[in-house]
């Protein structure tokens, strides 16, 4: 019963680690650029809908709502004044300002909030549960896994149904073919990174709703959100929903045999993937 | 006014250059086909004109108005269609798809739409769902040409549209050449099959390491002298 | 007309010169400097070789690792666990640090390589993390709290004895002693082997996969077994770097030995600052460092802040560093590894 309950509650978790990952993995599919900032873009995040609940003294999800336009703004103007200037062919460029971004991110975040843990409350939703059978779930897990799937079917349907998608698809297949369709690359690439930044919110809020966080937990949340994107492979979301539900459920297993392992264990099934399958669980056709 | 027009249009790769002062008119409704061996500078001239290369800004000339300095996108905009070598269609977009993107950036209303398009590419239709890189050598072309007229250009860039392409399957593209000029667009082709673009085009300019060593219209230019303008051969 | 191929510089000639003035000042430096300046240079010199290794990889391999992390903390354990499990000398249990960081690189390459380009990065990183988290398992080394060198094992450290009758001095100032030039002989043989490696027939194939996979292979470079030459050689001398650093510091835990601000973040930092792609350029860099950690390190945070700010400026702005400036001003270069072709003037006179 216990393993059931794991297997359940690291289910759920994935759904977590897929709105972690489903920004990165729309930036990294359009333009090939790995953020290495993404998590501490998620911490900011939830910093941030921190803020505006004492601010505007409103409850977190309307906080969230308010934060999403500033944080495509946030996202659009980083991409079109730093990150398309050092877009080429060299990968080291942007990797390196990113990584920069990341020191920076922390550091102000250490500055302004201080190294205390915080945490966003959600009420009473927190506490409630729902009797599946034997298994008791929570509301809150069941609205993150939930919100994960609907992130991933709005994406899908904005990639897959829209004119801005296909320019999306165009531009990551051949950039300079699709400036003779008329596409402009670098606004594209704002735009993506602006959208990228809204499922960042989201995935603030439940992070801050979830667990406790500080300035210093980001980059674990890049490795959760990398390791689902390579393990469900590169251009597929519901590979990268696939993704994160592995390693939740590796994590909450390996914690039930040992609470010391918890973390372990979700890298060891990352690399236990990346050894039977480098492309991932459900590869793009192409590429 | 010339439509479209060159003046001492240089390109260049890095420290290599393409071109060497093209001078070229392009009038209202005229077909200009463009000749010469691999590597003459063909491809660049039309990479510089639809502003994948860049030039100076006052080396091309749309109704007088200098566009050369502009990136790609904006001069799509500005209804010049390019129908790139080797097609290029996007492979993780459907046929249809394809189509519906070569009408991104230029929204103007004209005679080119979905429909227009099936209807001079029949073969299309049935396929309109599957992936652009799924179909026939031929097919793609037929893609790639519909995708540039999408946007209803009043210029076509046209870049080697035989290549790779089996003799039958070229006389078919070139087939539909009357009705794209019946539909007003202007076109530069650039072609390595010279019997093709000699049957469709008003006047030929042929080019030789990146310049233009001979212009005239297909009646005035005897195989002879292409063959020299081409090889670099003196006649005797 | 004929040419020959040169690779010397009027410049590097110079260098050489002065290097070959400043090597034996710096090696009798202890007689005269004051203890917090052997420090000083301690913490100069490892860092300097560690910029050195990642330049080597990021700068001239082209693979941004930024998981070298896992093999200053992996030398670091290495050469606690020979300590303090087989009761090894400090000194030689260093070069243990180096082959065990070697030995962690085989399995790190095996599943970073199959990551393409960006995720490369990432893929180290995570790997360093594995790292981490095991051996905070192990339980012997302290687990997660850590653990120091036993007091017998530091009493009495090969040498140290006869560096102290040298000196006439006291047992910790001959351990510093010890440990800069041990720092000193570290960066001495990183510079020399890195800039020999560069100037041979490998370095040329290494820039070449870099600048260009498929033209590499063309020519009959073995891309894969140059990566892996690469990544092997970065990680022994981190891993050798790292055992160094926790034998002068005497404590270790696995969050300050694997720590990514510290053993990846300053060094990536380092190297963009000072140049990526040369061998000057991480030596500027770790001066600007040293500058910048004297201004502002009592300010914490803001010290980070700025680190970050003045990284991503030189990257959008001058990417190849404040070397890169000085080089394309004055053309200068201490170590040029490229080959110049030059008109060979006794044979052209002839003519």
């Amino acid at each position: 019963m216990i393993f059931l309950d794991s297997l359940i509650q690291g289910i759920l978790l994935g759904g977590l680690y897929a709105l972690f990952a489903a920004g990165l993995s729309l930036v990294f599919g359009i333009m090939r650029l790995v953020n290495l900032a993404h998590g501490d873009l998620i911490v900011f995040g939830a910093y941030l809908i921190l803020l505006l609940v004492s601010l505007l003294n409103l409850n977190v999800f309307a906080a969230a709502l308010v934060a999403a336009p500033f944080m495509f703004a946030l996202g659009w103007m980083l991409q079109k004044f730093v990150l398309n200037r050092v877009l080429g062919d060299d990968i080291l460029p942007p990797l390196l300002v990113t990584f920069g971004l990341s020191i920076v991110i922390q550091n102000v975040l250490l500055e302004t909030w201080s190294a205390d843990s915080k945490r966003l409350s959600a009420g009473t939703l927190e506490t409630a549960s729902l009797a599946i059978g034997p298994i008791n779930v929570g509301i809150m897990p069941l609205l993150i896994f939930v919100s994960a799937i609907v992130v991933i079917l709005v994406l899908n349907q904005i990639i897959y149904r829209t004119s801005l998608g296909r320019a999306f698809r165009a531009t990551s297949d051949d950039p300079v073919t699709a400036s003779l369709m008329g596409v402009k690359p670098k606004n594209i690439f704002s735009v993506a990174t602006g959208l990228a930044m809204i499922v960042v919110i989201i995935a603030a809020l439940y992070l801050g709703v979830r667990s406790n966080f500080d300035p210093s937990i980001g980059p674990a949340r890049l490795i959760y959100a990398f390791e689902a994107v390579i393990i469900g492979g590169l251009g597929s979301l519901w590979g990268t929903l696939l993704g994160g539900i592995i390693i939740g459920v590796a994590q909450t297993i390996g914690a039930t045999i040992n609470p010391e392992w918890q973390i372990l264990s979700g890298h060891i099934a990352f690399l236990l993937v990346l050894l039977v399958r480098p492309r991932g669980l459900l590869p793009r056709a192409f590429d | 006014m010339a439509l479209l027009e060159t003046r001492d249009l240089t390109a260049f790769y890095g420290n290599f250059q393409a071109l060497f002062g093209i001078n070229l008119t392009l009038s209202e409704g005229e077909t200009l086909a463009i000749i010469g061996a691999n590597g003459a500078g063909k491809s660049s001239l039309l990479r510089t004109i639809s502003g994948v290369l860049k030039s100076p800004a006052e080396s091309i000339l749309l109704e007088g108005m200098p566009i050369g300095h502009l990136d790609a996108d904006e001069i799509t905009s500005l209804g010049i269609a390019m129908i790139p070598e080797g097609r290029r269609l996007f492979p993780s977009l459907s046929v249809e798809e394809n189509l519906e993107i070569g009408a991104y950036g230029n929204k103007q209303a004209g005679y080119w739409n979905l429909n227009n398009v099936y209807d001079l590419f029949p073969a299309l239709t049935k396929k309109r769902n599957q992936p652009g890189t799924s179909l026939s050598g031929g097919e793609q072309q037929m893609v790639a040409m519909g995708r540039a007229l999408m946007s209803n250009p009043r210029v076509l860039l046209c870049d080697e549209i035989s290549l790779g392409l089996a003799p039958v399957v070229i006389k078919n593209l070139y087939e539909a050449f009357p009705e794209i000029k019946n539909s007003g667009a202007s076109l530069i082709i650039v072609e390595q099959d010279i019997v093709q673009a000699m049957k469709v085009s008003d006047r030929v300019c042929c080019m030789m390491e990146g310049n233009i060593t001979l212009s005239g219209t297909p009646d005035e230019l005897s195989m002879d002298m292409i063959h020299a303008a081409y090889f670099g051969e003196e006649q005797s | 007309m004929s040419y020959v191929v040169k690779v010397q510089t009027s410049a590097s000639r110079m260098a050489a010169i002065g290097t070959a003035i400043l090597i034996p000042v710096a090696f009798i430096l202890p007689l005269f400097a004051s203890r917090s300046l052997l420090q000083d240079l301690f913490f100069i010199f490892t860092m300097l070789t560690l910029a050195q290794w990642w330049n080597l990889l990021a700068g001239y391999g082209g693979l941004v690792s930024v998981g070298q992390q896992a093999f200053v903390g992996m030398g670091a354990y290495a050469m606690f666990g020979t300590v303090i499990l087989l009761g090894w000398d400090p000194v030689p249990s260093i070069l243990a640090g180096g082959i065990v960081a070697l030995l962690l690189a085989l399995p790190t390459a095996f599943f970073a390589f199959r990551l393409q380009g960006a995720y490369f990065a990432i893929g180290t990183w995570v790997i360093a993390e594995i790292t981490r988290l095991t051996v905070a398992q192990w339980k012997q080394l302290g687990g997660g709290t850590g653990t120091s060198l036993p007091r017998s094992a530091t009493r009495d450290i090969m040498f140290v004895d006869g560096i102290k009758a040298l000196f006439d001095t006291k047992t910790s100032v001959a351990r510093d002693i010890l440990a800069y030039w041990l720092a000193l002989i570290l960066v001495i043989l990183t510079i020399a082997a890195i800039y020999w490696l560069l100037r041979t027939r490998r370095g040329l194939a290494l820039a070449a996969v870099r600048d260009n996979l498929q033209a590499a292979r063309s020519v009959g470079v073995d891309p894969d077994k140059i990566k892996w030459l690469t990544f092997l050689a970065a990680a022994f001398g981190t891993g050798l770097t790292g055992a160094l650093i926790y034998m002068q510091k005497a404590r270790i835990s696995p969050d300050a030995a694997f720590s990514v601000v510290d053993w990846t973040a300053y060094v990536i930092f380092i190297v963009v600052i000072g140049g990526i792609g040369t061998i000057e350029g991480p030596i500027l860099g770790v001066i600007v460092f040293l500058l910048l950690q004297s201004l502002l390190a009592s300010y914490g945070t803001w010290y980070l802040i700025s680190l970050g700010l003045i990284g991503i400026i030189v990257m959008l702005f001058a990417p190849r560093g404040l070397w890169g400036l000085l080089s394309d001003r004055t053309g200068i270069e201490l170590f040029p590894v490229q080959r110049r072709l030059v008109m060979n003037k006794k044979l052209s006179k002839e003519k």
